[in-house]
């Protein structure tokens, strides 16, 4: 099946870029190729210099959430834990600190960390499902980060926040992209929330992809050819730009309406 | 005994007295192995929600024993090899499902039905599956040979290596298939090993519990260990300790009473379930009464 074809783009390292399209554009095909695990039927890819799958653990994911989620289940900091050394065989002997060897305290270290630069110092002795929705990304992002990716892949972590907890993640993301030096690809629907933040934006819909800096490519004209219904960019009073349409059109393959349809 | 004998004295004594005989041994070493092998891979079936699977692994008893029976061969091995061969059935399936349309519990329910239904084909060219059947359904204590009890020590020593050995990836892939395959681990593999591990710990535990109490040594445990922490590690040994708790006290009370073994140990997870499910509940309620009404969590 074509979910999308002659995209041609390339992501700098260090930069912050959103994902953006309608549901169904294909962003997550993208991101399952990025990861290696689905090939392109024709084309080239290359993932931090090298065929996707070769560079595994140098990529942080988070993959998009569904309700029946078991992780809910397990505190924020073994969840980390998990994210650092989930793909290590064995498991750690429960032994106390003193006897810890170095590989062991240096893991330690990394935890603490990478929760310390996603602020979740006191949300991570609590279980998942006992946190708002924001703080369960804030976590899971912890989580991704802990290995120390070079890139950053983060799915839909926006979705079904409040919009408060959405800038805050922005934010966030954005920080973590600056002062760690990692390149963040952030696959969104809605690109208002992240509109301050980002240094370039990539649009997927209608089987083709749109890219560059946000000034550039979020144009009124622009987005209406993309997802075929008209859309507006407004400046807001602040100067921050403001899509306003309808971003989330239903699919991009069925038949287009006009505005006017009821 | 005599209701004025003093405790201090009689209480070691009745503590210890089953244990002069032999077959009440063999009890207590299957009861502990399987037992802690049931607290473990119970954590991880509540963990990773597959006790519907585990419940269908357990009804295999019956094809199990009607195919041993048939084939001429210890009903043990039948209810191993149903087990086996049903998780191997169940592990592609339920992998297939959970990547994609999310339909698992229906396809372990049509695994289940085809067993059973192989089963009593087995029965019906059998004629009946003769003697064992009670045992192999309530469990006996005073069946359990020196060799079977050994057997069941040295699968526990080998599942618990192996759970070991798979140990943190086992617990990314069932907290976050996802994740786990960005990372490369072999989650189908995992997975599907996974309910291979549960089919065999499933028949293990038969072999104390009989194989309709089999929820009692797998689950219960479990369930009250989730009660109290979401820690693995304490989560884990909590399951195991419980497991082993309710195990010994009730071989004692099957001993002094006897009625089966299973109904002590059920009854004993039942009370401390709904005992730890009460704490839990006061505890929610101080919890949420300390903060004001109407505060975001």
């Amino acid at each position: 099946m074509i979910v999308w074809s002659g995209v041609d783009l390339s992501i700098a390292r260090g930069e912050f870029v959103a994902l953006l399209g309608p549901n169904g554009a294909g962003k997550t095909t993208l991101v399952q190729a990025m990861l290696g695990e689905i090939p392109l039927q024709r084309g080239t890819l290359e993932v931090l210099g090298r065929a996707p799958g070769g560079s595994r653990g140098n990529i942080g994911y988070l993959p998009q959430r569904h309700d029946s989620d078991g992780h809910a289940r397990l505190r924020g900091i073994d969840l980390v834990r998990l994210g650092l050394e989930g793909a290590r065989w064995g498991v750690p002997l429960p032994v106390p600190r003193r006897l810890w060897g170095d590989r062991r305290r240096a893991a330690e270290a990394r935890v603490a960390e990478v929760i310390e630069l996603v602020g979740a110092g006191d949300l991570v002795a609590r279980p998942l499902s006992e946190l708002s929705g924001g703080e369960r990304q804030r976590v899971l992002i912890a989580q991704a980060l802990a290995p120390e990716p070079s890139l950053l892949v983060l799915d839909e972590p926006l979705d079904s926040l409040d919009l408060p907890s959405q800038a805050l993640i922005a934010a966030l993301v954005q920080r973590i992209c600056r002062e760690a030096g990692v390149t963040v690809v952030l696959v969104a629907h809605d690109v208002n929330p992240l509109l301050g933040y980002l240094d370039r934006v990539v649009y997927l819909a209608g089987g083709s992809a749109l890219s560059g800096r946000p000034e550039q490519v979020i144009t009124g004209p622009d987005l209406s050819r993309l997802y075929g219904v008209p859309i507006e960019v407004l400046r807001a009073s602040d100067g921050r730009l403001v899509v306003v349409g309808a971003p989330d059109a239903p699919s991009v393959h069925s038949p287009r309406h006009g505005h006017a349809h009821p | 005994m005599s209701p004025g004998q003093g405790l201090g004295s009689a209480g070691p004594q009745v503590i210890l007295d089953p244990f002069q005989f032999a077959f009440m041994i063999h009890a207590l070493e299957a009861a502990t192995a399987v037992s802690i092998l049931a607290g473990v891979v119970g954590w991880l079936t509540v963990l990773r929600r597959e006790i519907f699977a585990g419940h269908t692994l357990s009804v295999m008893a019956f094809p199990g024993a009607a195919g041993a029976t048939l084939a001429g061969v210890p009903v043990a091995w039948g209810y191993l090899a149903a087990c086996t061969a049903a998780a191997l059935v169940l592990g592609p399936g339920t992998h297939a499902a959970r990547r994609g349309f999310r339909d698992q519990t229906a396809l372990v329910g049509t695994v289940q039905a085809v067993g059973l239904s192989l089963g009593l084909v087995a029965l019906s060219v059998n004629g009946s599956v003769q003697q064992d059947l009670e045992p192999l359904l309530f469990g006996s204590i005073v069946g359990i040979s020196a060799g079977r009890a050994l057997s069941l020590a040295v699968l526990t020593v080998v599942l618990l290596a192996l759970l070991a050995t798979v140990g943190r990836p086992l617990l990314l892939t069932s907290v976050d298939p996802a994740l786990a395959r960005s990372r490369g681990l072999p989650v189908g593999l995992l997975s599907g090993g996974f309910l291979v591990i549960l089919g065999v710990a499933v028949a293990a535990a038969s072999q104390v519990t009989g194989a309709l109490l089999v929820f009692a040594l797998l689950i219960m445990p479990a369930g009250c260990a989730r009660q109290l922490t979401s820690r693995p590690g304490p989560g884990l040994g909590l399951s195991v300790g419980l497991g082993l708790t309710f195990s010994w006290v009730g071989l004692e009370l099957a001993y002094y009473t006897d009625y089966p073994l299973g109904f002590y140990v059920s009854s004993l997870g039942l009370s401390s379930y709904v005992t730890l499910r009460l704490l839990a509940r006061r505890r929610g309620a101080r919890a949420s009464g300390a903060t004001a009404p109407g505060e975001a969590r």
